[in-house]
Parts: C-alpha cells; sequence; structure tokens
C-alpha cells in the first residue's frame, strides 16, 4: 500500500526519503494496535500460558529425593542395582536423613518413593524418627551404619527401596509422563511396559475417546436436522426457538446433571413412564452406567454442535437445492449430495467443539457413571485431590493437552481451514 | 477517591482480622455428621464467645497443602480421615498438638491419640439393608457375595479400601488374617479374583449419603456404608437394618492446618469437643462411638447398643489398618482403576 501511494507523488524530489517516512508512519500505526491489544496479551499470558508452563514444568520435576538425600544419591551412582548396596550408601544414607531441617522433608521424600516403591513411607519414616541409629555417630564406620539399620527395619536389605532412590536422584525425571502412557524404566534406565495388572491410563484414554466420539456422533445425529429446520423457518420464529436451544445451554451444569438423576433412576420418571405404557416390566438401567453419562453429556453438549451448524446453514442459499430437484435429482439424493457437502464446515466445527469439550469432561460422568465411565479428568482430579501426586495429576494433563492439540492439527490438515464457528 | 473515603477504606480493611479472630472455621465432612457436630459442639462452644463458621468438604487434601504452602490458612479445625492425619503429619501439613490443652491422654482409646490429631468419634463401615423389602438380611459377607441367595445389586464405595478387605472375608480368610493375607501378592490377587465376583452386581457409591437413599429407593438390595448414616435414616421413619460381623472400624480426627493464626482458639475448640460431656451429646446425636471413654458413662443403654464400640458390634469387627493403607493404598488404588476398567 506504501508503494502505490509513492507511485501517485511523482513530483517529489526523494521518493526514498517519503517512502521511509511511509513507512515509519505505518510502523506507528501497527505499534499503537499491538498496544491496544496488550492488556489482553498480558491477560492470557498471565491466565494462560504461564499456568501450561508451570502445568508442563511438574509433570517432570522430580526434586524430593534430589533435595533430601544428596549423598546417599552420589554414593548410589556406582552401585550395580544388583545386591544391597555398599555399607556407604547405608551411611550416607543416615547422615542424609539426619541432616534433614523438618520432618516435612522426611514426609515428601517418603511420600515420593512409595509411589515407586510401596511401603517406602513407613520405611522412611520409621527410619527418621528412630535417628539417631543407638551407639552411632559421625565418626562410626559404614559397616555400622548398615549394622544398625537393618537391625532396625531388614526392609533395607531389599533392593526395590534402594532402586527407587537411586532411580530418582536426578531433578527431572520422564517418570510420571511414561507412567500417563503405562510405560515404565527399569532400573537399568531402558523403557518397558507396566504389569497388565498396573495398566490403566491406556485403557482410559480409549475409553475417554470412545465416549467424546459417541457423545459427537449423538449430538450431530440430534443436532443436524434441528439446525437444518431452524435454518428453513422465518427469522422471527427461528430465533423463538433458538432461546429453548440456549435456555438449557445457560443452566447450571450441576442442575441440568441433579435432574438427569431424577429423571433417571430405576424409579424416576423415565422407568415409570415406559412401565407405565408396558413396553419394559423391569426397571431399565439407566443411571451409573455408560448410558447415564452418554445421554446426559448429549444434552449438555448438543448446543455446541448445533449452534455451528445454525449458522453455517443459515449461509446456504436454497436456490442451490431447488435447483437440483429441477434438474431432476430426487429430494433425498439432491439433499445428500448438494445441500449436505456445503454444510461441511460446520459439521467440523461442531464436532471438533463437541468432542474437545467432551474429553475434559469431569462432573457429568463423575455423577453419573460407574468406575468403568470414569473419563481422564476423573483421574487428573483424583491424583490432585485425593493421592495428592501433583506430578502425576500434571502428567495426565499434559497428556491431555497433547490430545487436544493433535486433534486440532489433525482437523486443519484434514479440512485446510481455520476453525469456523460461524 | 476522596482522602476521607480511603482513609475510611483502610480503616475497615485494618479492622477485619481483628474481627475476624471472633471467629473460628471448622471443616467438616457435612450431612448427618455435621448436624450431630452442630449441636453436640458448635453450639455449645459458641455460648463461650467465639463464633463457628461450619465448612463443607469432602476430604481433599489438596486444599488444606495448597493453604499450608501459600501462607495463608483460613481453616482453624478440620476433620480428617485417618490415613490423611498420619500422612498429613509426615509431611508437616498439621500443627503438632499439645496434649497438655486438651485433656489426659489416659481418658482416650489409645487409636485416638496421636502427634497432630486426636480423635473425635469412632465409625464403621459396616453393610446394611432394607428391613421392609427383605426379611432375612445377610449376616456374613459370604453372605453379601450371594447373589443366588440374595438376587439384585449390591452398593459399594468407589475404590480399593474396605472392599478388599470385604472380599477376603467373604472368600473365608479370618479377620484377624486379613492384612497379613492382603498383604502378600497372592492375597491382593485373590482379593481382586473375588471382587471380580460380584463384579456385575455393584452399584458403585461415592458419598456417604448415598447408599441409604440407593435402600430406600430399592437401588440396591445391600449395601456397604458408614453405620451413622443408617442411624441417621432410621431417626426418619426408615427401617434399615446394619449387620456388624465383619464391619471395619476407624476414626475420624481433628487435626489444625500447620501456620493457623488462630492455633490457641482452635485448640480451645479441639479441647471442648473432646469434653465427657460433648462427645456424650455428639454419640447422641449420630450413632458413632465416642473415644473419650469417660463419655460412654453419660449414655443409655439403647444409644450404647448402636455404637460400633458396642461389644456387641465390635465383636466381629477389625480395625482398619492405617500403616498397610499408607504404605500400600497409592498401589491398589491404582489397580482398582484398572481392575474396575477392564
Amino acid at each position: 500500500m506504501s508503494s502505490s501511494l509513492a507511485a501517485k507523488l511523482p513530483q517529489d524530489a526523494d521518493p526514498l526519503g517519503l517512502r521511509r517516512q511511509l513507512a515509519r508512519a505505518d510502523r506507528r500505526r501497527k505499534w499503537r494496535a499491538f498496544a491496544l491489544t496488550l492488556p489482553l496479551l498480558v491477560f492470557l499470558l498471565l491466565t494462560f500460558l504461564v499456568p501450561i508452563a508451570a502445568l508442563l514444568k511438574r509433570a517432570v520435576e522430580n526434586p524430593e529425593v534430589a533435595n533430601a538425600l544428596p549423598r546417599t544419591v552420589v554414593e548410589l551412582r556406582a552401585w550395580q542395582r544388583q545386591d544391597v548396596p555398599a555399607p556407604e550408601a547405608f551411611a550416607a544414607l543416615v547422615r542424609d536423613l539426619g541432616a534433614l531441617t523438618d520432618s516435612s522433608y522426611a514426609g515428601a521424600l517418603a511420600r515420593r518413593l512409595n509411589s515407586e516403591a510401596p511401603g517406602a513411607r513407613s520405611l522412611i519414616m520409621t527410619t527418621y524418627r528412630a535417628l539417631p541409629l543407638e551407639g552411632t555417630d559421625a565418626a562410626s564406620p559404614p559397616a555400622l551404619f548398615k549394622e544398625r539399620l537393618l537391625a532396625l527395619d531388614a526392609r533395607w536389605g531389599q533392593t526395590k527401596y534402594w532402586e527407587a532412590i537411586a532411580k530418582n536422584g536426578s531433578r527431572w525425571t520422564p517418570d510420571y509422563l511414561l507412567t500417563a502412557v503405562d510405560l515404565r524404566r527399569d532400573p537399568q534406565g531402558s523403557i518397558e511396559r507396566v504389569d497388565p495388572g498396573q495398566r490403566v491410563f491406556g485403557a482410559i484414554l480409549l475409553r475417554t475417546f470412545g465416549i467424546s466420539a459417541l457423545v459427537t456422533l449423538w449430538c450431530l445425529v440430534l443436532g443436524y436436522p434441528l439446525a437444518y429446520w431452524l435454518s428453513t423457518l422465518p427469522a422471527r420464529r427461528a430465533n423463538v426457538l433458538m432461546i429453548l436451544v440456549l435456555v438449557p445451554f445457560w443452566t447450571s451444569i450441576l442442575v441440568r446433571v441433579a435432574a438427569w438423576i431424577v429423571l433417571l433412576q430405576s424409579e424416576g420418571l423415565v422407568n415409570h413412564a415406559l412401565m407405565g405404557l408396558h413396553l419394559i416390566d423391569q426397571p431399565l438401567a439407566l443411571l451409573f452406567n455408560r448410558t447415564g453419562v452418554v445421554i446426559a453429556m448429549t444434552h449438555i453438549l448438543l448446543p455446541f454442535m448445533i449452534l455451528p451448524l445454525y449458522s453455517v446453514m443459515a449461509g446456504v442459499p436454497p436456490t442451490y437445492l431447488r435447483a437440483a430437484v429441477s434438474l431432476g435429482s430426487p429430494p433425498l439424493a439432491a439433499f445428500v449430495r448438494v445441500y449436505v457437502p456445503q454444510t461441511y464446515p460446520g459439521i467440523g466445527a461442531g464436532a471438533l467443539l463437541v468432542f474437545i469439550l467432551s474429553i475434559g469432561y469431569y462432573v457429568t460422568p463423575a455423577l453419573l457413571g460407574g468406575p468403568s465411565d470414569q473419563m481422564l479428568s476423573y483421574y487428573i482430579a483424583q491424583y490432585t485431590n485425593v493421592t495428592v501426586n501433583w506430578g502425576m495429576a500434571c502428567a495426565l494433563g499434559a497428556l491431555l493437552l497433547a490430545a487436544t492439540l493433535v486433534l486440532y492439527a489433525t482437523y486443519r490438515r484434514v479440512t485446510k481451514t481455520e476453525l469456523s464457528l460461524g | 477517591m476522596k482522602t476521607s473515603t480511603l482513609v475510611a477504606t483502610l480503616a475497615l480493611a485494618l479492622s477485619l482480622p481483628a474481627l475476624a479472630q471472633q471467629q473460628l472455621t471448622v471443616v467438616n465432612f457435612g450431612g448427618a455428621n455435621a448436624n450431630a457436630q452442630k449441636k453436640a459442639f458448635y453450639e455449645p462452644f459458641e455460648k463461650t464467645g467465639t463464633k463457628v463458621v461450619a465448612v463443607e468438604y469432602n476430604g481433599e487434601q489438596a486444599k488444606i497443602k495448597v493453604m499450608v504452602d501459600t501462607k495463608n490458612v483460613t481453616w482453624d479445625v478440620v476433620e480428617v480421615e485417618s490415613p490423611d492425619v498420619a500422612r498429613g503429619c509426615d509431611e508437616g501439613l498439621f500443627e503438632k498438638l499439645d496434649y497438655a490443652k486438651i485433656g489426659n491422654k489416659a481418658d482416650f482409646v489409645p487409636a485416638a491419640v496421636t502427634d497432630c490429631g486426636i480423635g473425635i468419634f469412632v465409625w464403621s463401615t459396616v453393610m446394611a439393608y432394607n428391613g421392609d423389602k427383605l426379611k432375612v438380611g445377610p449376616k456374613t459377607w459370604a453372605d453379601f457375595w450371594d447373589v443366588k441367595k440374595f438376587p439384585g445389586k449390591r452398593g459399594m464405595r468407589k475404590g480399593a479400601r474396605y472392599n478388599l478387605e470385604f472380599a477376603l472375608m467373604a472368600d473365608g480368610v479370618k479377620p484377624a488374617d486379613v492384612y497379613k493375607t492382603l498383604a502378600t501378592k497372592e492375597g491382593a490377587d485373590r482379593a481382586f479374583k473375588k471382587l471380580g465376583e460380584l463384579k456385575s452386581s455393584i452399584q458403585w457409591w461415592e458419598a456417604g449419603a448415598q447408599p441409604p437413599q440407593f435402600l430406600v429407593a430399592g437401588d440396591v438390595v445391600m449395601t456397604t456404608v458408614y453405620n451413622g448414616r443408617i442411624d441417621a435414616a432410621n431417626r426418619e421413619g426408615k427401617n434399615l437394618v446394619i449387620g456388624w460381623t465383619g464391619g471395619i472400624y476407624d476414626l475420624d480426627y481433628w487435626v489444625i492446618p500447620k501456620g493457623d493464626p488462630n492455633k490457641d482458639a482452635a485448640l480451645k475448640f479441639i479441647a471442648f469437643a473432646s469434653t465427657p460431656s460433648a462427645q456424650a451429646e455428639y454419640a447422641k446425636n449420630i450413632a458413632y462411638g465416642p473415644t473419650n471413654t469417660k463419655a460412654l458413662a453419660k449414655l443409655d443403654a439403647k444409644t450404647l447398643s448402636n455404637l460400633p464400640t458396642a461389644p456387641a458390634n465390635a465383636k466381629d469387627a477389625l480395625q482398619f489398618n492405617l500403616k498397610f493403607w499408607a504404605d500400600q493404598g497409592e498401589d491398589l488404588e491404582k489397580r482398582f482403576a484398572s481392575w474396575a476398567t477392564n
């Protein structure tokens, strides 16, 4: 634009100078525009990017052992992980534990090691409370420390606790992320799958995607005809009906979930109605299983499908369909081959929106599902609130984030468009 | 803003902490238990001049950890479950209690006295059924597992805790040997296998208020349940029956989050709630056993017979093994999640 402006001013003696001036003005304008968006950018940085960065950092952070047992970690570096470590490691452990200034450090260490080697919690805490060991001082030979520790708790003779310490000596760990995809490092450091009895997150991730896909499909099946019908109505009536779509959308999720509990329970309205019509003899199990979760999630997410569909359909001229029919196409074929392809952007946007919202669902499956219907977020909440293992919670959060980003990238690759929400 | 308004606002802001000291925030698990606490502990304690603000939570220790880590403790006294007392005490989340200000340690049942927490009451996870719908109910865990004799769904708490113990008892393990068996790999396998037999008949619950509702609504034919919730439902005219055999009893504790600015008032509250009269009043309002043994003399025979601590009820019961679950809990809960998935 600046070059075309410059070309219109041939009488200027110094075209280069003018161009420079224009470029400067242009730059100033851009800066001003940028300054206007600055508050929003800062807001996004503080409320969105910083927390995500902190989450990712916590998923690989592993300070407990390195902070609490620095000398032991050094002593264990040369250990072959075959037999019980050398007496020097026992002596270093006693010195490290004795040097902890606050019992909360021992508690954090015990928690970290216990999630690697069950039993480590009581082992660390009984040892910590028993310090200083009877008959030892700083000058005692390492062998004496070993003898006393084994006398205090014979479990110090098992390699699994030492392996847990040696493995977590570094400040950063891939372990939480590996656990989130059912992998682990063996004592030698190579990566392997966990035992079948402990494999859980792979299946949960698949289940999360499965439920989300089912909900997306139901939303599409129910939302498409409704959006189509709305788009064919005169604007005034369409608006009235749109309010009916939006009112539940504005109601609290908890209220809607509680309402579904009332409707679906075995002596609830739905079962009473079906039994009253003699369609069934026994009440159907609609609650605390997959059925209840899918019904309620479909209901809650339906507006997210209808709104993008409607906005795309409202822009499709009805003349194309009429033209196809007047050229001899049967109405149904005309609808499928002429109309539906024009609504693909709406289907794509609605499906992606519903799917991405679904994979993060927590409250609805927690209240309406059984243990085999819980999605990934439930386990994130469990690790955050109950187990207080935030490394694991963050690793699962990172997994969910990665899944969402991959989905979005795939969507862009397949449709070659930006996500349009109308 | 005018200077005078500013000064007034500042003065108000500064005076708020002074006002806050007149009140104490006590956190409980809600439901029937909270109502009993209100009558037995909060209302009488308020007569001493400190207002009690009751807050409900679901036992999430994460909230306490955040408060302690950010040094912004707004909860003064918190009711926690036994695994969390030991864990939180180890990890420095709770203040160490000064027993000189609470009472004589010898007056309490031994399990109630710990470094950071003092027992509030003894409760039990037991089996129960609706006496109106089932004339002859289950007597043992083997009966609970017998879907031929008692067809229908069973309510059980979502999670590994308690259920693995019940499964082993149903499989013929004596209560005294349950934790010894569960500590071995074969024992854990056996418990999960037994639980698997019942899997298709289980309806899971999470909140303590759910199982009595399931029983009343007829969703389940029998359920595991906290005994006090059955008592509360029966006070409302229901006819729910408890089977005490093989129940698992445990304690809830008072703790003070570390760095609490109202520590002295919090200790006063705990001391008050641990007195024999307050403890007896609590047991009259909900069928949970007092931790202060001197309270027992103040209770009538009928109340006593409903408590988990009554000799007839405790005879075949199992004490919850805190150390076992502190060590193995995370592993077993993860295995439970895997088991529930497949």
